[in-house]
């Protein structure tokens, strides 16, 4: 129901409170009044409608894909 | 096995110009009605190709013609009067002509446009018609009052003599379909530069006359190539719907080796519209036999605007007239772009 | 994708991840002491990543993925889209997202009202609906569609006083209780849902936790890229199998168990949730988001009178009563079942949500002429 979209933040934009986001090249400013966390450049965030809803922790990115490595060691062994 | 619903509404409304399966109903229930028979051996309305043929002795003159509505009038990459060439002599090139004799050109223009703008834009009209090998024989001026249009509307029709003629039919399961280059790059582009949405990005229209590139394809290929299509309005998605319902042929198409720019990739990703749908105007889809695909391909590379060539899927008997894409995951039926493109937010 | 990506975005589409975690989930289907296993999805964005990357010609026979009530186009119900074209067809001008253009009321979408003259824009934002009513003085109103994802966005506007020619017609929607209606469906064959990320990156995965106890019905939140998908079915397998009724979090990069705390706090300060009808469903008790009364000012509701009865001078359709979706989407009937399929309802005349939506179950079985299933479109040499 909700098209989120991941980019990296570029720059930030404090007294507008918004961010220039690059998703793979293309730049789009982004808004923050919603995000969970302060971002700075190097974030990534998950772009919803032009606003930024969630705050991505590279780590969060690589312990999803662990998860799933995970899941196949699982259901490898029953 | 219910396949284009054919459309029947008492009022023509935008889903009508996508290029589409509403469109190629139009044609048939209206436009085609006792209208484009020239017997045996010529190509009319009723084949809705890219153009129509007439046999002259043992060769054929090609007819095509197209109007363009594009806005805004000047976009990254081009303008409407290089798209106003492009898409004619590509139309021509679809059908084997891949020497236009000579162009029309008609304007209608907006009260109150510029000058200046109206003299930049035959500007590129001339360059196009220099790369293509063309030029402007006759043409066609009416102005219309301020608010009844927006702008300028260009139509161009051209003409050109063949000895053979390439139709969008005639593939047999086994053809081999290849694409000329990345897809979706016009669509996507124009869609970027609306300003309300603020995308900042280096993507650009593909426009360009590609009758060159054809002409290489055919010397190498001859009668090994079957179809060709350009994937203007309705994408790559249409333009392979009509190669297979005409060819009464499936199509399965490997998503992974179709060729993508990255940006293009991101703002379809950004807006939800698949690339797929989105409008080409420098590309050519061409089904091909499978002893002759290398060769064409190799031929089609050579050339600059063919460098992303690439070979994307081939022509089955299952599922006449339908399109197939293995995604890499699974696969699924390709479906056509309903009314104009929006960004969507699910 | 660039492959360079930090994100390893491309890690996410790795088809050799994808097949191994589809071998699997043959495994666990094959596993389980009942065929079909059925289970429910309830967004619209995973049923568009189940589509795009055609996952469900790669799903196991025996498991049946049902697209519940989860897509803002197909549930916002008939009488909220009539609201939408009547203000249209009475010359106020609206801006609205571009999956609404098209979903159609009573009588006419706001595509049809369009076409008669109507003044009304797509948007990709609503912050580009406020722009609109800047440049203007002319009254502006947001038909604001979307659940809680999207419900945010416009309080967040709504917070930063917007000019007073601008003004909400609210059909949000919030998710967690229409999952109430669909497990309690007397004969539903659900035995457990994947819930929607980007809906749980705002409430949390903790939302769900008082449903899984009153229901029993295992619940994994799951993202929308080919391995996430997988990945939540394979877990959601897992605990079919082992009988456990549990939240589990398969999204963690993007869903923490509270959620983005700041979001909710905006959402609920500005939306209040009341009862209404789902298309093709039933009546949602706290199913829709509607302004509260400190933001009345912004409210178009309360602003117009809204004279929605002129579209209702065709007899509303009768046929919305044969329409089964309701069972359809409780995975109690197949659009084969339904008289009105393929006949009066039809993607260009649709009836129900499942044939609204661009990927509903009765959409995808009109295009795929039944059950979709192309394992037999092999290609030969590749």
């Amino acid at each position: 129901m909700c098209l989120g979209v991941p980019g990296k933040v570029v720059d930030v934009d404090r007294d507008r409170n918004t961010a220039t986001v690059d998703f793979w090249g293309v730049k789009k400013e982004v808004r923050l009044e919603v995000c969970d966390a302060p971002v700075a450049p190097g974030d990534y965030i998950l772009n919803h409608v032009g606003f930024a809803i969630r705050r991505i922790p590279p780590e969060e990115a690589v312990e999803t894909l662990a998860l799933y490595d995970e899941l196949l060691r699982l259901a490898d062994d029953q | 096995m219910t396949r284009n619903a054919r459309f029947i509404d008492e009022r023509i409304t935008l889903k009508y110009g996508t290029g589409g399966g509403a469109m190629r109903a139009l044609i048939e229930q209206i436009f085609a009605k006792g209208l484009g028979d020239l017997g045996e051996g010529n190509i009319g309305l009723a084949a809705m190709d890219d153009g129509a043929a007439i046999r002259l002795g043992d060769r054929y003159l090609v007819i095509t013609t197209d109007s363009h509505v594009v806005q805004p009038i000047v976009f990254p990459g081009g303008d409407i009067g290089k798209l106003a060439v492009a898409g004619t002599v590509n139309d021509l090139a679809m059908m084997g002509a891949t020497d236009p004799l000579a162009l029309t050109c008609a304007a209608i223009v907006e009260d109150g446009f510029s000058r200046e703008m109206l003299k930049s834009i035959w500007e590129s009209i001339r360059a196009s018609c220099e790369e293509a090998g063309t030029t402007i024989v006759t043409g066609d001026t009416k102005v219309m009052g301020h608010g009844e249009l927006d702008g300028l509307v260009l139509n161009t029709t051209g003409v050109g003599i063949t000895d053979r003629i390439v139709t969008d039919a005639g593939l047999e399961p086994g053809d081999q379909i290849l694409v000329t280059g990345t897809m979706g790059d016009h669509g996507l582009a124009i869609m970027a530069t609306r300003n309300e949405l603020a995308l900042e990005t280096e993507l650009v229209s593909d426009v360009a006359p590609i009758n060159a590139m054809v002409r290489r394809a055919l010397e190498a290929g001859g009668d090994g190539i079957i179809a060709l299509k350009d994937p203007t309005r309705g994408g790559l998605s249409s333009a392979l719907h009509e190669m297979a319902e005409k060819s009464g042929v499936g199509i399965v198409i490997d998503e992974p080796s179709i060729p993508l720019r990255d940006e293009v990739r991101a703002v379809g990703e950004l807006l939800g519209i698949d690339p797929l749908v989105s409008a080409n105007e420098g590309k050519a889809v061409f089904g091909v036999r499978p002893e002759s695909a290398a060769g064409v391909l190799d031929a089609i590379r050579s050339h600059p605007l063919g460098r992303n060539a690439a070979i994307v899927g081939e022509c089955v008997a299952e599922r006449p007239g339908f399109v197939v894409l293995d995604t890499g995951f699974g696969s699924r039926l390709l479906s056509e772009a309903e009314g104009e493109l929006l960004p969507r937010i699910c | 994708m660039r492959p360079n990506d930090a994100l390893q975005q491309l890690k996410f589409r790795d088809p050799v991840r994808a097949r191994a975690l589809r071998d699997a989930l043959e495994r666990l289907v094959w596993r389980a002491d009942h065929a079909p296993v059925s289970v429910m999805h309830v967004c619209g964005s995973h049923e568009q990543a189940i589509a795009k990357f055609g996952l469900r010609a790669a799903f196991p026979r025996d498991l049946q993925v049902i697209m519940g009530p989860g897509c803002p186009v197909c549930v916002t119900d008939v009488p909220e889209v009539d609201e939408a074209v009547a203000l249209a067809k009475q010359g106020v001008r609206i801006a609205s997202y571009g999956d609404m253009l098209r979903v159609p009321g009573t009588s006419q979408s706001l595509a049809d009202a369009k076409a008669d003259g109507a003044q009304v824009d797509v948007v990709y934002s609503v912050t580009q609906a406020v722009d609109l009513a800047r440049d203007t003085d002319e009254e502006l109103v947001f038909f604001a569609s979307g659940f809680e994802t999207t419900a945010v966005a416009t309080a967040a506007v709504l917070l930063d006083d917007p000019p007073d020619n601008f003004s909400v017609l609210s059909a949000h929607k919030y998710i967690p209780p229409v999952m109430e209606i669909v497990a309690e469906m007397p004969e539903t064959k659900i035995e457990g849902f994947l819930a929607a990320g980007h809906a749980a990156t705002i409430t949390g995965s903790a939302v769900f936790e008082k449903f899984v106890e009153r229901h029993g019905l295992p619940v994994v939140v799951a993202g929308f890229e080919p391995l996430d998908v997988l990945a939540g079915l394979v877990r959601l397998l897992e605990l079919i199998n082992a009988g456990e009724a549990k939240v589990e979090n398969a999204y963690p990069r993007c869903v923490t168990r509270e959620g983005n705390a700041h979001a909710q706090e905006l959402l609920w300060r500005v939306f209040r949730p009341t009862g209404g009808r789902w298309r093709g469903i039933a009546h949602v008790p706290n199913g829709n988001l509607r302004l509260r009364d400190e933001f009345a000012h912004y409210d178009t509701r309360k602003r117009f009178t809204i004279d929605a009865s002129a579209l209702w001078s065709y007899a509303p359709p009768k046929l919305v009563q044969q329409c089964q979706c309701g069972d359809i989407m409780a995975g109690i009937a197949s659009p084969s079942d339904c008289a009105l399929f393929g006949n009066e309802c039809t993607p260009d005349t649709p009836v129900g949500a499942c044939m609204v939506s661009a990927e509903g179950t009765c959409k995808i079985w009109h295009q795929y002429g039944g059950h979709p299933d192309l394992s037999s479109m092999k290609r030969g040499v590749a």
